[in-house]
C-alpha cells in the first residue's frame, strides 16, 4: 500500500498519469531518492538562480551584485593561484587552534565545575557576566594586551569557543538522571568510578552540542577579528577586496567561508552522531 | 540467601516548616519503630497506602539512607552504606541508555570487579534466564517496557546478590506484561532461591507474588499486619479467581482501607508535607552536585489496576506527588 500511495505523490510531482500504472512500482524507489534530493536542494538552486539572472536583468547593480557565474570563475581563478588555499590555511589555523585551545580548558573545567557544588556556586556568577558579553567586545582588549598578531586572533576565537563547551559540560554533567545516580550507588560504586562510568557517558552527548555550537562560533569571531586587523586569512580577502574594489574575490571569500562553515557544522554533527548513537531518536 | 530485619527502625526526614517561614526546619516522621523480619529465601511483599514509607523502609535496606533510631540487619549485620549483597529494582528501571542489555548487565559485574572474561559470560548466562537471548546488543530504547525491567532484574541478579529488593518493578508496565513478569519472577525466585522484598500498590500482585503479605500504616508508617498467603501453586488453574486467593485480597483489602482513608484524609488537610519525596534529600546517598532523587516510588498506576478486573486499586487518586528536582 505505501509503495501504491508513494508512487501516487511521485505522480503529483511529476505530473504523468501513467506511472500510476504496474510500473510505477519498479519507478518509485529512484523516483523517492530524486523527490529528496529535490526537496533538500531546491531553496539554493533559486537562490542561485536569482543571483545570476537578477543582476543581470538589470533589477541590481551588478557592479555590486555580479552574476553568481562570474563570482564562480573568479573563485576558481582564485583556488588556481593558490590564493584561496593561502587565506584558508591561515584562518583554519587560527579556528583550529583557538578550537583546540578552548576544548582543552573548557572541558576540564566544565566536569569539575559540574561535578563539585561549591566551585559551582563560586564561578557561576562570574560565568554568567562573562558569557553575557559579546566576545567580540572585548577584541579591542585582546588587541591590546595581544597586539596585533596571531595571538590575539586565537586568543579571541578560544574565548568565544569556552563558554558554549563550558555551559553545555556543566549542564551535562548536573543533569544526569538521578535514577542513575542512585542505581549506581546502589551497587556500591565509589565516587570516582561512578563519575567514569555514569556522569561521564551520560554528559558525551551534551557536551557535543556545546563543541558543535563552539565551532560554529570559532568562524564567525574568527572572520570578524581577521576583518579588523590582519594581513592574510579569509576576513582579510574580503576585507581587501572590498576596499580595493574588487567585488568578485569579495564574494569568492564569502562563498568559501559559507563553505568552510557548513563543512565543519556537518563534520562536527557526524561525529556529535557517531558518539550518541545510543539516544532515543523519537519518531525513527 | 539472607535474613532482613528491622529493630525499631524509625525515619525522621527534616523539612521546612512550612513555605512562609523560610529556615525553620521540623522533623517529620516517615517510619516509626518498624519491627519486621524477613526469613531467610522469603518471598515477602509489602503493602501500604502512598506515602507510608515503603520505599523509605526499601532504601534503608539498600544502604541508601540510614534510620534515624533503630536498625535494620542482613544476616545479622547492621546495615551501613549499600553493597553488592542487595539488588535493588526501580520501577523506571535505571538502565544506562549507552549501554546494551549486554552492557548493562555487566554494569553491575563491573561494580563487583568480575573479571573481563567472565562478565561477558555471566551477563549471557542472565540475558538468557529472563528470556531475552538474541537482544544481547539491543539498546534500552530499542527493547519495551517489560524487556527493559527484565535487564534491570538480570542486572540485579548478575552479582548475585544474597536479597533483591524491588520497588514497584512492575507498576509502570500494562496488565499483561506484567502478569508475565509476575510469573516469570516466581520462576526465577523459585531457581534461585534469593530473599526478596517486594514493594507493590497492588493487592493482587501482592497476594499472588508474597508469600507473606506486610501491611503498613498510613504515615508514620508501622507495620499493621502480616499476612501469610496460600501458594500459588496450590490454587489451580485461574489462581487469580481461586477462592482462597480472593478471600485472602479481600482480607488484605480490608487491613488497607481504613489506612488509605486516613492517609487521603491528612493529604486532603494538608497539614503536613505529604510525600516522602517532597522532603530534601537525606545527606547519606548524595553525590557531589546531585540529589538523590527517590526512586519515583509514586508513579500513577498506568491503567494496570483498572485493565486487571479483579484488582483492587486502593490508591485512588495521585495528588501532587513530591518534586524532583
Amino acid at each position: 500500500m505505501a509503495v501504491i500511495d508513494d508512487a501516487r505523490d511521485l505522480a503529483v510531482d511529476v505530473g504523468d498519469d501513467r506511472i500510476q500504472s504496474r510500473g510505477a512500482r519498479a519507478w518509485a524507489a529512484p523516483l523517492r531518492v530524486a523527490g529528496t534530493i529535490f526537496r533538500r536542494t531546491v531553496a539554493i538552486a533559486v537562490l542561485l538562480v536569482a543571483w545570476e539572472v537578477l543582476p543581470r536583468a538589470g533589477v541590481v547593480d551588478r557592479v555590486f551584485l555580479p552574476p553568481f557565474s562570474e563570482v564562480i570563475d573568479k573563485w576558481w581563478e582564485m583556488l588556481r593561484d593558490g590564493d584561496i588555499l593561502a587565506h584558508t590555511e591561515a584562518s583554519m589555523k587560527r579556528t583550529g587552534s583557538g578550537f583546540a585551545l578552548a576544548v582543552v580548558i573548557a572541558l576540564p573545567l566544565g566536569l569539575v565545575i559540574g561535578w563539585f557544588p561549591l566551585a559551582a556556586e563560586i564561578l557561576s556568577p562570574l560565568l554568567e557576566l562573562f558569557r553575557n558579553t559579546a566576545p567580540l567586545a572585548l577584541l579591542p582588549v585582546f588587541i591590546l594586551i595581544l597586539g596585533l598578531g596571531e595571538s590575539s586572533k586565537i586568543g579571541i576565537v578560544t574565548y568565544a569557543c569556552v563558554w558554549p563547551i563550558l555551559l553545555n559540560t556543566i549542564s551535562g554533567v548536573r543533569n544526569v538522571d538521578p535514577l542513575l545516580i542512585k542505581s549506581a550507588r546502589s551497587m556500591g560504586l565509589s565516587s570516582p568510578r561512578l563519575f567514569q562510568k555514569v556522569i561521564l557517558p551520560a554528559a558525551v552527548p551534551t557536551v557535543f552540542t556545546g563543541i558543535r555550537l563552539a565551532g560554529a562560533f570559532a568562524i564567525v569571531v574568527l572572520i570578524a577579528a581577521e576583518l579588523v586587523g590582519a594581513k592574510a586569512g579569509l576576513g582579510y580577502l574580503i576585507n581587501y577586496a572590498q576596499s580595493n574594489f574588487a567585488i568578485q574575490e569579495m564574494y569568492a571569500g564569502i562563498i568559501t567561508i559559507s563553505m568552510i562553515g557548513v563543512g565543519i557544522n556537518q563534520l562536527l554533527l557526524a561525529v556529535e552522531r557517531r558518539f550518541s548513537r545510543w539516544r532515543a531518536t523519537p519518531g525513527s | 540467601m539472607s535474613t532482613i530485619k528491622f529493630d525499631r527502625v524509625t525515619k525522621r526526614f527534616a523539612v521546612r516548616a512550612d513555605s512562609r517561614s523560610r529556615g525553620t526546619k521540623a522533623a517529620f516522621t516517615a517510619l516509626s519503630e518498624v519491627d519486621l523480619t524477613i526469613r531467610s529465601g522469603e518471598f515477602l511483599v509489602l503493602v501500604g497506602p502512598s506515602g507510608c514509607g515503603k520505599s523509605t523502609l526499601l532504601d534503608l535496606v539498600g544502604g541508601l539512607s540510614r534510620p534515624s533510631s533503630g536498625q535494620v540487619l542482613v544476616d545479622g549485620v547492621p546495615v551501613t552504606g549499600p553493597g553488592l549483597d542487595r539488588g535493588i529494582v526501580f520501577q523506571q528501571y535505571a538502565l544506562l541508555p549507552w549501554r546494551t542489555a549486554l552492557g548493562n548487565i555487566e554494569f553491575g559485574l563491573e561494580a563487583k570487579r568480575v573479571p573481563r572474561s567472565e562478565r561477558r559470560a555471566r551477563a549471557r548466562e542472565y540475558l538468557d534466564l529472563v528470556g531475552l537471548t538474541g537482544f544481547e546488543r539491543h539498546y534500552p530504547h530499542e527493547l519495551s517496557g517489560g524487556m527493559k525491567q527484565r535487564v534491570a532484574i538480570a542486572r540485579s541478579l548478575a552479582y548475585d546478590p544474597a536479597v533483591l529488593l524491588m520497588d514497584e518493578p512492575f507498576a509502570a508496565l500494562d496488565a499483561q506484561t506484567r502478569e508475565a513478569l509476575q510469573d516469570e519472577l516466581l520462576r526465577i525466585w523459585a531457581k534461585t532461591r534469593k530473599t526478596v522484598l517486594f514493594i507493590t500498590h497492588s493487592i493482587e500482585e501482592a497476594i499472588y507474588l508474597g508469600q507473606r503479605v506486610a501491611i503498613m500504616t498510613s504515615r508514620p508508617g508501622r507495620i499493621k499486619a502480616i499476612v501469610d498467603t496460600p501458594p500459588v501453586e496450590e490454587l489451580g488453574g485461574d489462581p487469580r479467581s481461586a477462592p482462597e486467593f480472593v478471600r485472602h485480597r479481600h482480607l488484605v483489602w480490608e487491613l488497607l482501607h481504613d489506612e488509605v482513608a486516613r492517609a487521603q484524609e491528612a493529604e486532603r488537610r494538608g497539614t503536613e508535607p505529604r510525600e516522602r519525596e517532597a522532603t530534601p534529600q537525606d545527606p547519606v546517598p548524595a553525590v557531589a552536585g546531585h540529589d538523590v532523587a527517590a526512586g519515583g516510588s509514586d508513579f500513577p498506576e498506568a491503567g494496570a489496576g483498572a485493565l486487571s478486573g479483579g484488582n483492587v486499586s486502593f490508591r485512588k487518586k495521585v495528588s501532587s506527588v513530591g518534586s524532583h528536582r
